[in-house]
C-alpha cells in the first residue's frame, strides 16, 4: 500500500536531477565552464558563502552558546526568533534586509552618514543576505552540540584552574567540533544557494552581486545550455557537502 | 589547624540538606563513606567550589577559599569517570593545569612528562583517552590532578570504575602515590575496603551528617550506625547494661536488620563490664547454628528461623529471623548441608560471651 506512492516520490526527488544530466551539453562543459562570466560568478558565490559562513561562525557560536548555557527570561521567544529566517521566504528577508540597511533604512542611513557604508546591492550586501538566512543552521546545530556535551568536562577544567573562558574554548568548542562543523557546511550550502534575499537586498549586478543561483535563472532566459551547465556545478556542490556530511547523518540513526 | 584542610560545609537542596565538619591534616587521607544520596559527592563538590554553600567555610593551609571559584582554588580533583579531555592526548591533559597557570606549552608539556612517568604511564604520552584502558586512564586523572600541586586532593570514587581485576593492583598504585602526596587528601567511596586500604581516617555520613569517625580499625571494631556494621559485617544492637556482664538489647540495628522482630527485649551475656547505653556487637561467623538444643553453658541461645540463605565466597550467609533478636549468621556450606538450612527452618543459634563486643554508645 505505501511502496507504490514511496516509489513515485522517490521518482519525483529523482528525476529532475537526471533530466538535468541527461540534458547537460556534455562534448561543451569544458569550455562554457572556462567562459569568465561563469567563473566570475562561481568565484563570487564561493567567495560571499565562505564570508558569510565565517560570519555566522562568529556571531552564531556566541548566540548558541547563550542559548544553551545561560538561562534567561524569554529565551524561548528568542530561540523562535532565531529561528524565523528558516521558514521565512527569502524573499521577504530581502525586503526587510532593505529597510533596515538600506540607505534609508533604520541602521542603514546612520552607516551612511556616520561612515559613508553602503551596504544594499554591493557585495558586502551579498554576503549579508546569505548570513541572515544561513545563521540559523548553524546556531541550531551548534546548540544541539552544546545541550548534548558534557557540562562536567568543563568542572574538570575549572578545577585545573581553567576559567570560563579558557574552558570553553580549550574543552567545550573542540568536543563540540563537530557540531560547529556539520552547521558549518550546512550553513555553506544554504548561502550557496541563495536566491530570493540576495537579489531583493543585493541586486544582480555581474561580477559584484551576481551569484550562480541568480546566474542560472538569468542565462535560463537567454542561453539554456548555460543555465545547465551552471545547475550542474551546483549539483556537484550539493553532492559534495552531502558526502561530508553523510558520516555524521549516518551515525546520528 | 593551620596546614591540611579545615572545612565545615553546609549544603542546601531542595531534597536533603547536608552539614559536615571535615579535617585532613597535611598527608592525610580521609574517606568519606555513606551510603548513596547521603552526601558525598556532594560534599566533594562543595570543597571544589563546584556546588554553592549555604554556609561553612574551606579553609586549606589557613586561607578560607569559599568566596572563590573553582578554577582560583588550587583543589585537584579525580572524578569518577575521569573526565580525561578527549581531544587531547595524555601528555596535554596533564599539562592542561599548568598550561592554564600560565606555563609556556614547552615547560608545560615537560614536567607534565615527568608526572606522566611517575604513574608508569611515560610510553603512553601521545594516547587519546579513548585508547588507554581504565587502569590506565585513572592513573593519568590522578597525575593531571596532582600536577598543579594543590594543597588538596580531592578523589571522587576513584576505583569505582574498575573491573575487580584490575582494581586490587590500581588501589595498590593509589596507596603508593596517596602515600607520596604531601597535601590533605579526601576521597570518596562506597567500598569499606578500598576505604580501609587508602585512608587513615574514616568519616561516614548519613543523611548530609556526619555519623561516626575514626581511624579505619576503630570503625571496623566498633561501628555506631546499622550501615556502618553492614559496611564492616557485624551483627550491632543497642543495649543498657547494669554494670555487670548483661547487657538488655532493646533496638536492633546493622546486619540483623531488616529482620521483622524489632520490639521485645532479650538479654545477652558479654564478657564486657560497663553502664549505662552501649553498642553490642558480634561477628556473624561467631554464630553457632544447631538443629536441636545444644548443651553447654555461658553462651547465649536463642530460637531463630532461617530467612534467606546466600553464597558468599566460600561462605554462606543466612539471616536468622528471631524477634526480638535477628541476625546474620556465616557458615560453610557444609553446614548448611547438615544441617539442612533452608527458608523457613527453625534451629537454635548461639554466641559465646567472649565473642561479643560491648561499647559505650
Amino acid at each position: 500500500m505505501l511502496v507504490a506512492p514511496a516509489l513515485v516520490g522517490l521518482a519525483f526527488l529523482v528525476l529532475p536531477l537526471v533530466g538535468l544530466l541527461v540534458r547537460a551539453p556534455w562534448s561543451t562543459l569544458g569550455t562554457r565552464l572556462g567562459e569568465p562570466q561563469v567563473l566570475e560568478a562561481l568565484r563570487l558565490s564561493l567567495v560571499s558563502a565562505t564570508l558569510a559562513t565565517g560570519l555566522c561562525l562568529l556571531l552564531g557560536v556566541p548566540l548558541a552558546w547563550l542559548l544553551a548555557r545561560v538561562p534567561f527570561p524569554g529565551a524561548r521567544l528568542v530561540r523562535a526568533l532565531v529561528t524565523v529566517p528558516l521558514v521565512l521566504p527569502p524573499v521577504v528577508g530581502g525586503v526587510a534586509l532593505l529597510l533596515v540597511l538600506g540607505r534609508k533604512g533604520l541602521v542603514g542611513g546612520w552607516l551612511d552618514a556616520a561612515f559613508g557604508i553602503t551596504l544594499p546591492f554591493t557585495t558586502a550586501g551579498v554576503v549579508l543576505a546569505e548570513t541572515f538566512v544561513a545563521m540559523p543552521f548553524l546556531v541550531i546545530s551548534v546548540e544541539g552540540a552544546l545541550r548534548a556535551a558534557d557540562l562536567r568536562y568543563e568542572e574538570a577544567a575549572a578545577t585545573l584552574g581553567a576559567t570560563r573562558w579558557t574552558a570553553f574554548r580549550r574543552v567545550t568548542l573542540p568536543l563540540v567540533a563537530p557540531g560547529v562543523a556539520a552547521g558549518a557546511i550546512l550553513c555553506w550550502a544554504r548561502a550557496l544557494g541563495e536566491f530570493g534575499a540576495t537579489i531583493t537586498f543585493a541586486g544582480n549586478f555581474p561580477g559584484r552581486t551576481q551569484t550562480m543561483p541568480l546566474a542560472v535563472y538569468l542565462a535560463l532566459e537567454t542561453d539554456p545550455q548555460a543555465a545547465i551547465v551552471l545547475s550542474l556545478v551546483l549539483l556537484a556542490v550539493s553532492v559534495a557537502v552531502l558526502a561530508a556530511l553523510r558520516d555524521r547523518w549516518v551515525n546520528a540513526t | 589547624m593551620s596546614g591540611g584542610l579545615d572545612a565545615r560545609l553546609v549544603v542546601r537542596r531542595a531534597a536533603f540538606d547536608l552539614d559536615v565538619e571535615l579535617a585532613a591534616a597535611p598527608g592525610e587521607v580521609v574517606a568519606l563513606l555513606g551510603p548513596n544520596g547521603a552526601g558525598k559527592s556532594t560534599a566533594l563538590r562543595a570543597l571544589a567550589g563546584l556546588v554553592p554553600m549555604a554556609g561553612g567555610h574551606v579553609r586549606v593551609d589557613g586561607a578560607d577559599l569559599r568566596a572563590l571559584p573553582p578554577e582560583r582554588r588550587g583543589i585537584g580533583m579525580v572524578f569518577q569517570d575521569y573526565l580525561l579531555f578527549p581531544h587531547l592526548s595524555a601528555l596535554d591533559n596533564v599539562a592542561f593545569g599548568l598550561r592554564c597557570r600560565g606555563a609556556r606549552k614547552r615547560e608545560a608539556r615537560r614536567e607534565a612528562a615527568g608526572w606522566l612517568d611517575r604513574v608508569g604511564l611515560a610510553g603512553h604520552a601521545s594516547a587519546r583517552p579513548r585508547a588507554l584502558s581504565g587502569g590506565q586512564a585513572q592513573r593519568v586523572a590522578l597525575a593531571r590532578a596532582l600536577a598543579t600541586r594543590p594543597g588538596l586532593l580531592l578523589l571522587d570514587e576513584p576505583l569505582a570504575a574498575l573491573d575487580a581485576h584490575t582494581r586490587l593492583e590500581i588501589r595498590a598504585a593509589l596507596r603508593r602515590h596517596l602515600e607520596g602526596f604531601g597535601g590533605a587528601a579526601v576521597l570518596v567511596t562506597h567500598d569499606p575496603l578500598d576505604a580501609m586500604v587508602l585512608a587513615d581516617r574514616l568519616v561516614v555520613i548519613e543523611d548530609g551528617r556526619l555519623v561516626q569517625q575514626g581511624t579505619p580499625a576503630e570503625v571496623a571494631r566498633r561501628p555506631r550506625t546499622g550501615y556502618v556494621a553492614r559496611l564492616v559485617g557485624l551483627n550491632l544492637y543497642r543495649g543498657r547494661a547494669d554494670g555487670g556482664t548483661t547487657v538488655t538489647v532493646r533496638a536492633v540495628q546493622g546486619e540483623g536488620s531488616g529482620g521483622q522482630g524489632t520490639s521485645g527485649v532479650a538479654t545477652m551475656d558479654t564478657v564486657d563490664s560497663l553502664t549505662g547505653d552501649v553498642f553490642l556487637a558480634f561477628s556473624p561467623a561467631s554464630v553457632a547454628l544447631y538443629r536441636t538444643r545444644p548443651d553447654g553453658s555461658a553462651r547465649n541461645l536463642w530460637r531463630a528461623r532461617v530467612g534467606s540463605v546466600e553464597r558468599q565466597g566460600d561462605r554462606v550467609r543466612i539471616q536468622l529471623e528471631a524477634p526480638p533478636f535477628p541476625a546474620v549468621a556465616e557458615v560453610t556450606p557444609a553446614a548448611v548441608a547438615e544441617l539442612e538450612l533452608a527458608e523457613g527452618t527453625t534451629i537454635w543459634a548461639a554466641v559465646k560471651a567472649t565473642e561479643t563486643h560491648v561499647y559505650p554508645a
